[in-house]
């Protein structure tokens, strides 16, 4: 199937998605579910990569930086931008791109192979929104808590490893925190991580609504929808940070 | 009732139903038999809308349900049930959750009320104490009845069952097949069942529908089918041994 077909049918879901729900109770309880395992579940993944990336990070540009002409706080300065602009938005939503993206196209294209959409449709309930729109939801809403706490971590990931591993002092690492703080960069970075979560988990859903066959096709749906999820994630951040940053 | 006239449908370039008429009748078990491959399903999901069809109408008591819009459909088929060949149960869903979501969906009814109407209809497919369990700890048999439980929920007009007896062992379908033709009585729903399994068909076809390669060839009662002399009928139907021995005496009595 083309490209246009395929884009084509996403918008028609998306049309179906987004349409007024039946029962808002229903719809808000469904939520919190999705929160719960889409969101919440994702929090220890999330905190482990982004505090050794932060040490990383830390350790890369000290190591890069040794040379006595740049001072010492830079090492903070680079670590806290790094972590802000690209890696607690982008990095973390591939990561959750490969966790939640398979999660959802296989929980979805499962319920598709064994007609549980179809019994959705017989009893006449929406299935498209009924079950796409709550992970919408939830991930976009909670993602840039997600980011937010990667942030932190982050950053206190770099600090535990810069002062440990004596590169630098804590003071340096504080003052390069601080300095020429843009507070812009976060917005950006939340904006950046709402948009990603929404291509997440709609592409996986895509991907998992229209699985058909067996448990080997559900498999090849969850793989696409991770490496679409994935594509549309480099893509947007490429246009993103065009329209937000220039 | 629900009538099917001159309904076509293909896929891609293979046609799979051919110009089908059929009446079925309000208040039996309506069976439609066939081999696999025959499209018996395709029938069954056209009928209910799952599939949209190429030519013909279906009409649901005076209703042409092809021609309605989405927003018709979605009234309409709050008074249809049906019985998937695996249940369809929601395997995130216990038994309770999985009866009470049409009850969820469409009611007004309050907790409790929805949770007696639940119990009402699992204990009438003798399903008891088994409210809290997940579809993945129910034998196949109880999957099924649950599945009945949750079609019947909301007091359908129409039952459509796709299979009901696949993969169960002869004393469980039988009892599918006895609580399905209850259910027909009782509720005096139009039922269309899609099996191959001749024991139902003995034990509850009312009407029987055989489709042969995408086209109706032949209609008749549970009876009928001793006496007819469709070549293609008969060779489905009295494929086994058993089958032909059982149509020997009852031909020599």
């Amino acid at each position: 199937m083309s490209l246009i077909n395929h884009i084509g049918k996403y918008l028609v879901l998306l049309y179906r998605v987004f349409s007024r729900p039946e029962k808002l109770k229903l719809y808000y309880k469904e939520t919190i579910k999705e929160i719960d395992k889409l969101g919440l579940n994702s929090i220890w993944i999330v905190v482990i990569i982004s505090v050794f990336m932060g040490a990383v990070i830390t350790i890369q540009t000290a190591y890069n930086t040794e040379n006595p002409i740049y001072p010492k706080y830079l090492i903070g300065l680079t670590a806290r931008d790094t972590l802000l602009l690209e890696f607690s938005s982008t990095i973390v939503a591939l990561i959750l791109a490969g966790k939640i993206g398979s999660n959802i196209a296989s929980e979805i294209g499962t319920m598709r192979v064994t007609e549980q959409i179809d019994a959705l449709e017989i009893m006449g309930v929406n299935s498209a929104s009924f079950l796409i729109l709550p992970k919408i939801v939830a991930t976009v809403f909670f993602s840039p808590f997600l980011c937010i706490l990667s942030m932190f971590i982050g950053i206190f990931g770099g600090w535990v490893a810069g002062v440990t591993t004596g590169i630098m002092t804590s003071q340096d690492y504080i003052y390069g925190i601080q300095y020429a703080f843009i507070p812009y960069y976060i917005v950006y970075a939340l904006i950046k991580s709402a948009v990603f979560s929404f291509l997440i988990t709609s592409i996986s859903a895509y991907h998992g609504y229209y699985s058909f066959g067996g448990s080997l096709e559900v498999g090849q749906s969850s793989t696409k929808a991770v490496v679409h999820s994935s594509i549309s994630i480099l893509l947007f951040n490429l246009i993103l940070t065009q329209l937000l940053l220039s | 009732m629900i009538e099917v006239k001159n309904l076509s449908k293909s896929f891609e370039h293979t046609k799979v139903l051919n110009d089908i008429n059929i009446v079925f009748d309000k208040g039996k078990a309506n069976l439609v038999i066939g081999q696999s491959g025959s499209g018996k399903t395709v029938l069954l999901k056209s009928i209910v809308g799952l599939h949209n069809v190429d030519e013909g109408e279906i009409v649901f008591d005076g209703t042409i349900f092809n021609h309605l819009n989405f927003k018709e459909k979605k009234e309409m088929r709050k008074e249809i049930g049906m019985l998937f060949q695996g249940g369809a149960l929601f395997d995130s869903s216990t038994v309770e959750e999985n009866v009470m979501f049409p009850l969820d969906m469409f009611t007004e009814m309050s907790f409790e009320e929805k949770r007696e109407r639940t119990n009402e209809c699992l204990k009438r497919v003798n399903i008891i104490n088994a409210n809290q369990l997940y579809p993945a700890e129910l034998s196949g048999g109880m999957k099924k009845r649950v599945a009945i439980a949750r079609a019947i929920a909301l007091n359908p007009k129409y039952l459509f069952c796709d299979e009901p007896n696949s993969g169960l062992d002869p004393k469980t379908a039988l009892l599918i097949d006895n609580l399905i033709k209850e259910i027909t009585i009782e509720f005096n729903m139009t039922t269309i069942v899609n099996t191959h399994d001749m024991n139902s068909v003995m034990e509850i076809g009312d009407k029987v529908i055989f489709i042969y390669k995408g086209d109706k060839w032949w209609e008749g009662t549970k009876d009928d089918i001793f006496d007819t002399e469709n070549k293609e009928l008969n060779e489905f139907v009295f494929a086994s041994k058993l089958s032909q021995k059982i149509k020997d005496l009852k031909n020599h009595y």
